[in-house]
Order: structure tokens, then C-alpha cells, then sequence
């Protein structure tokens, strides 16, 4: 009867604190060291919240970079991959699809090397980047749907290079650049 | 492989090795009960916490006393974490208006977490409230690793004791371990997460327009302080459904080398504190270069599969179901690492690794979840695989087993093979059961032995206490909540129980000195042949099997096949 007790009191004791004082705790301090962050990195467009930095979005237009192959079409309700194994056919033809497409969709060359990612669906179906190279093959795409002259060509390849991200602290992770942060750069081109 | 994924993995083992002996002391420290740095700060809290549940903090009792202390306690979690899920509409902190769980899927999750496995039915931004997640999900999340530690610390003390039967205090083992470990490195880490992107606060969903003029309701919540603790725990369960693949849960490269290394950092360094709890840092040594030995063999195996083209997809990068931050090396290395302790995050898909990646993620569930393991319970987990050596050593050279200066008698060896017998069931007939019924078949998301693979590998998720899935798999149907649920409660005290009385059974017996005719512990020879141990029993307990799955779609794959 006592270890019942015992059991319950500890129990509620644990309860307040890992349930209740920590994750205040940690909120707390969060909000008030990293408030941005702690709320989402949201980006802000005039007076909107147009998407969060960290979030990927799905861009169908010609005049926008796209973003990776998405299993729930970058809704984020809820995250997740296709989780269709190497050997499943219905992977295979969705890869042939997005090829054909990509290449289509850029005017590329039909033996073009494809970056991976653009076939390929993300784990969490949300990924916010592509490789700057899968930026670059779309480059032409983009200046013809936004009738760029050479100047803003100019512009844009700077953006590009201004937001690829390099592995952090030069070793982590794969370089790497943010569609909706390039997006809205490319907007800004005059 | 180029050069600069290298040194990631590199860096990864180094920054491991170098922090396993820093930690491992104070944890020592602590589980001791001296005085540390920490004492000064916190022992207040701790003193508070048997003050307010009226526990005697000196007072020792036997094994079974022990034991029914913890069953009671994790009980009472399990009942309050059914029943909070059962009534989530009616509790604050609920602002996406989340119904009430399901009552099979509300069984399933509390046993989950009770038994650090955080086997996942559900997606979380869809189907639990703010304040499930953080009273009932983080709560488990802190104790259930509190409790493996505890069953591990009983264990060392009927190990390193004589002629007691005296084996510790669960309630102050539970305690020390929450408030000096797990706790103030918990605050630490989730600090340093949300200064890398992961949100915490308690806002609701955001909606919002995108770019292109599309609705997306982005998701919120407290996950920084949750994820701090599934990492830790090794407990795995994310705050969002795609786990630490999600940019919220894990958005930088830098937070995923922090979330990585936190996984095995516990399980690791308790290998030196086992060292120095039983009088021998060689010992705690001799288990870590056994589980790092096990490790980088399958992390290798894992990349070499990955960085191979196939005749299905050529040359192509294999990045489906992984994300473009942490490419190929950060995801194999994760999904390497995260079944090798019994954690189950995920920062890419393991049901789209290539099958023999999916493979190694598989028999490191299988082998019982001792490579590091979960906190506490990989370490107990190898003991009793230590115990099986020792004794096929003795067997060997003719003489009575000895481990530590305890003789290893009958008791002891049928209490080793019961705990490793009995996951292994699970995994077997389970696995057995659900890929000849309808219900079992009707959840499959791959066709082909793939489909076998995922059956698989949730049973050994499950009977590993690890939690990650083939996450095709649809595990919310009752078959598959039922079966886990039971899967995980045998995984979990199936190996307890038989570790206890082990403890109980080791804590009596009196001390040989060492002679020159001991059978050494503590050389390469003994790492070998522990090595050879688990691979053996593992392997003649699973090969079939695994041969039906990952192994022939691998053949397959390279023979061009699809499903």
C-alpha cells in the first residue's frame, strides 16, 4: 500500500515537472532568446505571412523555381513520405514521370542529368530546399516566363549564389538553397 | 563518398568517443549519490521530490520489491496517459480541436511511451492535442529512460555487490536520474535546438498564403522540449509525423549532428559508468568497443548499399524519402545509429532505403537492441548476452563461468535465455500471424518481399522497444495496435523481469578473487567472441526471415525487378 503511494506521488510530482515546468520552462527562455524562431521563421511580405522559412511550399508556375516532389503536396497536415520501398513499381514510374516533366517543363536536353532530389520525394514531404543546381537548370525556364533581360539574368544568378547555403560550419549537410527565400528574391528583381 | 561526408562521420564518432568518458564519470557521480557540480544546483529538487512522495532515500530493498516498485510505476503512467488520450477534447491546450483517441490506438500509444519505445500509429499534428504531447507523451518520455536506467543500475549493483540481497533504491534511482541527468540536459539541448529553427511555443495552427496563392496550415507547438527528451531517452517519438525529417523537428544540419550524437550519447557513456560501478573501466571499455565494432560494421554495410547504383534507378542519387539538407551520409548514418539504440527517430524514410540499408536497420532491432541500445536497457540487454559468452566459455574450457568474481550458475543462464527468447518470439509469430492474415496484409504499402520487410520490421520495432517503422505500413487498424501493444509490453518487462531476478540472484552470491585461471572479460578476445555471440544467435534466430525479405528484393532490385 505505501509503493502505491509512493507511486502516485512521484508520478504527479514527475507529471508538474517534466509536463508542465520544463516544456514552460524551455518556452520561456525560447520566446525570450529566439522569439523568430521559437514562432516558426515565418516570412513576411508587406503585411502577410506568406510561409515559414523552414516549411516548403508548392510552386506549379513557370515564372517560380519548383520545389522538390512532395507525398502530401506540401500540405503539412500531416508531414510524411510516400515510403514506397526501391523495388515498388509505382516509385518507378513517378521518377520516369518527373524526369520526362522536369526536362520538359526547363526545355532540357533530353539525356540531361537530373538532380536526384527533383525525382525524388522528401522524408517529410515539407523540404524547403533544393540543390543549387537543381536552381540553375531551371534558370532559363524562369527568365523566359519572366522576359528577363541580361542585367536581371545578372540579378538572378547573384540571388542564387547569394542564397545557396554551404554545408554549416563546413562540414555539416549538403549545400543546399531555400525555394520560397529564392522565390521571393526573384520577385524583387526589377 | 566524397571527403567532406566523411569527416561528418568522423567528427560524429569522435565528438561520441570523446564525450562517453566525460559523461559516463558524472553520471557515476550521481548514481553513487556523491557530491557533484550538480548537487549544488539542483539538489534542492531532489530533495523536494522525496519530501513531497514521502520516500525514505536510504532505505534499500531486495530485487522483487524493486521490481514491483517499477511495474507499479510504469502501470500508473500507462493508465493515465490511455486515459488522457481517451478524454483529449475536454483538456486545454487543444487549439487545433483534436478529437478523442481511439481506444486502441490510445492502448497502443500509452504502452508506446510507457515502454520507451514510441511506436507511432499516428501522426501527431493530426491527432494529438499540445498538452497529451507534453503531460502525457514527454512525461513517459523522462521516466520510461529513468526506469531503464534504474533496472540497469539494480543490475550493476547485484554484480559489483556481496552476499546481499539488497540491490538498491528504485524510487531514488528513478528520481537522481531524472532530476541530475535527463532534465538539465534536456533544458540545455532543447535551448540550443530552438536557437537552430524547432518552434516551441503554444500558438495555433498558423494558415497561411503561400506564394503561389495556396492555403497551408503550417502546424505549432511545444516540439523543442519534446524533442530534446526523445532524443535523450532514446525514446524516438516525434512531436509531427515525418519525426525529425520534419524542418521543424530537425531544420538544420548543425541540429541534426546534435540530435544524432544525443541518441547514443547516454547509452554510450553508461558503459563507463558500468566500468566504474563494477570496479573495472576496462569492462565498461571492453562493452563499448563491442557495440561501436557492431555499429560502423553496419554503417558501412548501410552506405556501401546506398552509394551503389541499381538497375531500377541507375545512377541516380538514391534521396527518395530523405532530405536535400542532409543528404545521403547524414540520413544512413541516422538511420544506422537511431536502431542501433533503441530509439526509433528518423530523419529520412526507412521504408525507401535501399533493402540492404533497410536491412542493417532491421537486425540491429533484431539482435535485441544492445548496439548502445536504449538507455539503460542496451546496456542490461548486453549483460545478459555476456552472461551467455561467459558461459559458452566455461563450457569451452571446462570450468565453472564466472563474470566479474560471481559464478554464473544455472538461474542466471535460464534468466538470459528467457530475456532473449522472448523479444525474438514476438518478433517471429507476430510477424508470422500478420503476413498470412487479411488484416495483417491489408496494411501493406509496398507489394513484393517488400511488403514483408515491413511487417518485419514493426514486430522487431516493436519487440526492440525501438519504434521506428517502415512507416508504409498502416499500423492504426486494431490488429496492428493490439498485436504491437502486446509486442512492446513483452519486449520491455520480458527482459526486465529475468534481468531482475538476475540482479536479485547475482547480489547474493560472494566474490572470487581473480586467478591466473579466470576467464578474462576485459581483452579482445572476449570482444570477439561476444561479438560472435550475438551475431550467431541473432542470425540462426532470424536469417530465414530476413532472407524472404530485404535479402531476396535485394537480389531482385539488381536483377531490375519492380513490384
Amino acid at each position: 500500500m505505501k509503493t502505491v503511494l509512493i507511486s502516485l506521488k512521484i508520478f504527479l510530482f514527475f507529471t508538474l515537472l517534466t509536463g508542465i515546468v520544463y516544456p514552460l520552462l524551455v518556452t520561456g527562455i525560447a520566446q525570450f532568446v529566439f522569439p523568430a524562431k521559437a514562432n516558426g521563421s515565418f516570412v513576411v511580405k508587406g503585411d502577410k505571412i506568406t510561409g515559414s522559412e523552414l516549411i516548403g511550399q508548392q510552386f506549379n508556375s513557370p515564372a517560380y523555381f519548383s520545389s522538390r516532389p512532395s507525398a502530401v503536396s506540401y500540405n503539412p497536415l500531416p508531414s510524411g513520405g510516400s515510403n514506397y520501398g526501391l523495388t515498388n513499381l509505382k516509385l518507378k514510374k513517378f521518377v520516369d514521370s518527373c524526369k520526362i516533366q522536369f526536362i520538359s517543363f526547363n526545355h532540357l536536353d533530353r539525356m540531361a542529368g537530373i538532380p536526384s532530389e527533383m525525382v525524388f520525394m522528401s522524408a517529410s514531404g515539407l523540404d524547403p530546399h533544393i540543390s543549387p543546381e537543381a536552381a540553375l537548370m531551371q534558370l532559363g525556364r524562369i527568365i523566359k516566363a519572366r522576359n528577363f533581360n541580361a542585367a536581371q539574368e545578372q540579378k538572378l544568378r547573384q540571388c542564387i549564389r547569394e542564397l545557396t547555403e554551404a554545408p554549416q560550419f563546413l562540414c555539416l549537410g549538403e549545400e543546399r538553397i531555400n525555394v520560397l527565400l529564392l522565390n521571393l528574391a526573384t520577385d524583387k528583381i526589377q | 563518398m566524397t571527403a567532406q561526408e566523411l569527416i561528418q562521420v568522423l567528427l560524429f564518432f569522435g565528438v561520441l568517443i570523446c564525450m562517453t568518458p566525460l559523461l559516463g564519470n558524472y553520471m557515476y557521480k550521481v548514481f553513487s549519490g556523491e557530491k557533484h557540480f550538480m548537487s549544488y544546483v539542483l539538489g534542492w529538487l531532489e530533495k523536494l521530490t522525496y519530501k513531497f512522495s514521502g520516500i525514505q532515500a536510504d532505505e534499500e530493498s531486495n530485487w522483487k520489491s524493486y521490481t514491483f516498485g517499477l511495474l507499479l510505476f510504469n502501470f500508473i503512467g500507462f493508465v493515465f496517459l490511455f486515459l488522457m488520450q481517451r478524454i483529449q477534447s475536454f483538456l486545454p491546450l487543444n487549439p487545433a480541436h483534436l478529437p478523442n483517441v481511439s481506444w486502441q490506438l490510445s492502448f497502443n500509444t500509452a504502452i508506446s511511451f510507457m515502454t520507451n519505445t514510441n511506436w507511432q500509429s499516428y501522426a501527431g499534428e493530426t491527432t494529438l492535442s499540445y498538452f497529451v504531447q507534453m503531460t502525457g507523451l514527454a512525461v513517459q518520455n523522462f521516466v520510461s529512460a529513468a526506469s531503464g536506467i534504474a533496472v540497469l543500475l539494480a543490475l550493476v549493483r547485484g554484480l559489483s555487490r556481496k552476499t546481499t540481497e539488497k540491490i538498491g533504491n528504485f524510487w531514488t534511482d528513478l528520481t537522481r536520474t531524472t532530476v541530475y541527468i535527463l532534465l538539465p540536459l534536456s533544458v540545455l539541448f532543447a535551448i540550443v535546438l530552438v536557437g537552430q529553427g524547432v518552434v516551441q511555443n503554444f500558438k495555433p495552427y498558423e494558415s497561411i498564403h503561400t506564394l503561389s496563392g495556396a492555403q497551408q496550415i503550417i502546424p505549432m507547438g511545444p516540439a523543442a522540449s519534446q524533442i530534446a527528451i526523445k532524443q535523450l531517452g532514446t525514446n524516438g517519438g516525434g512531436f509531427f509525423n515525418a519525426n525529425s525529417a520534419h524542418p521543424f523537428e530537425n531544420p538544420t544540419p548543425f541540429s541534426n549532428f546534435l540530435e544524432m550524437l544525443f541518441l547514443l550519447l547516454i547509452p554510450a557513456a553508461l558503459t563507463y559508468t558500468y566500468g566504474k560501478m563494477v570496479g573495472s573501466i576496462r569492462q565498461g571499455w571492453t562493452i563499448f568497443s563491442v557495440m561501436l565494432i557492431l555499429l560502423i560494421a553496419g554503417l558501412c554495410i548501410s552506405l556501401y548499399a546506398e552509394y551503389s547504383a541499381n538497375p531500377v534507378f541507375g545512377h541516380l542519387r538514391l534521396m527518395e524519402g530523405k532530405e536535400t539538407r542532409f543528404g545521403i551520409v547524414n540520413s544512413v548514418l541516422w538511420s544506422t545509429s537511431t536502431t542501433a539504440a533503441s530509439n526509433g527517430s528518423v530523419n529520412a524514410m526507412q521504408d525507401s532505403l535501399t533493402p540492404i540499408a533497410g536491412m542493417i536497420a532491421m537486425i540491429n532491432l533484431m539482435l535485441g537492441e544492445i548496439i548502445f541500445g536504449g538507455v539503460g536497457s542496451g546496456l542490461y540487454g548486453m549483460v545478459v548476452f555476456i552472461i551467455i559468452t561467459v558461459f559458452i566459455a566455461g563450457l569451452m574450457v571446462g570450468r565453472t563461468p564466472e563474470y566479474l568474481g560471481k559464478k554464473i550458475e544455472a538461474f542466471e543462464v535460464q534468466m538470459a535465455i528467457i530475456a532473449i527468447l522472448l523479444p525474438n518470439v514476438v518478433i517471429q509469430l507476430f510477424s508470422a500471424w500478420a503476413s498470412v492474415s487479411s488484416f495483417g496484409l491489408s496494411g501493406l504499402n509496398n507489394a513484393g518481399p517488400h511488403g514483408l520487410s515491413e511487417i518485419l520490421y514493426a514486430y522487431s520495432s516493436a519487440a526492440g522497444n525501438n519504434g521506428s517503422a517502415f512507416a508504409g505500413l498502416n499500423a492504426n487498424t486494431v490488429f496492428y495496435n493490439l498485436t504491437l501493444g502486446f509486442g512492446m509490453l513483452i519486449g520491455r518487462f520480458g527482459v526486465i523481469i529475468p534481468v531482475m531476478a538476475i540482479a536479485g540472484s547475482m547480489g547474493t552470491k560472494k566474490t572470487t578473487p581473480m586467478s591466473a585461471g579466470t576467464f578474462r572479460t576485459d581483452n579482445g578476445l572476449f570482444i570477439g567472441l561476444l561479438i560472435a555471440v550475438i551475431l550467431i544467435i541473432g542470425g540462426l534466430t532470424h536469417f530465414p526471415a530476413i532472407s524472404l525479405g530485404p535479402l531476396v528484393e535485394h537480389l531482385l532490385m539488381n536483377a531490375g525487378m519492380t513490384f
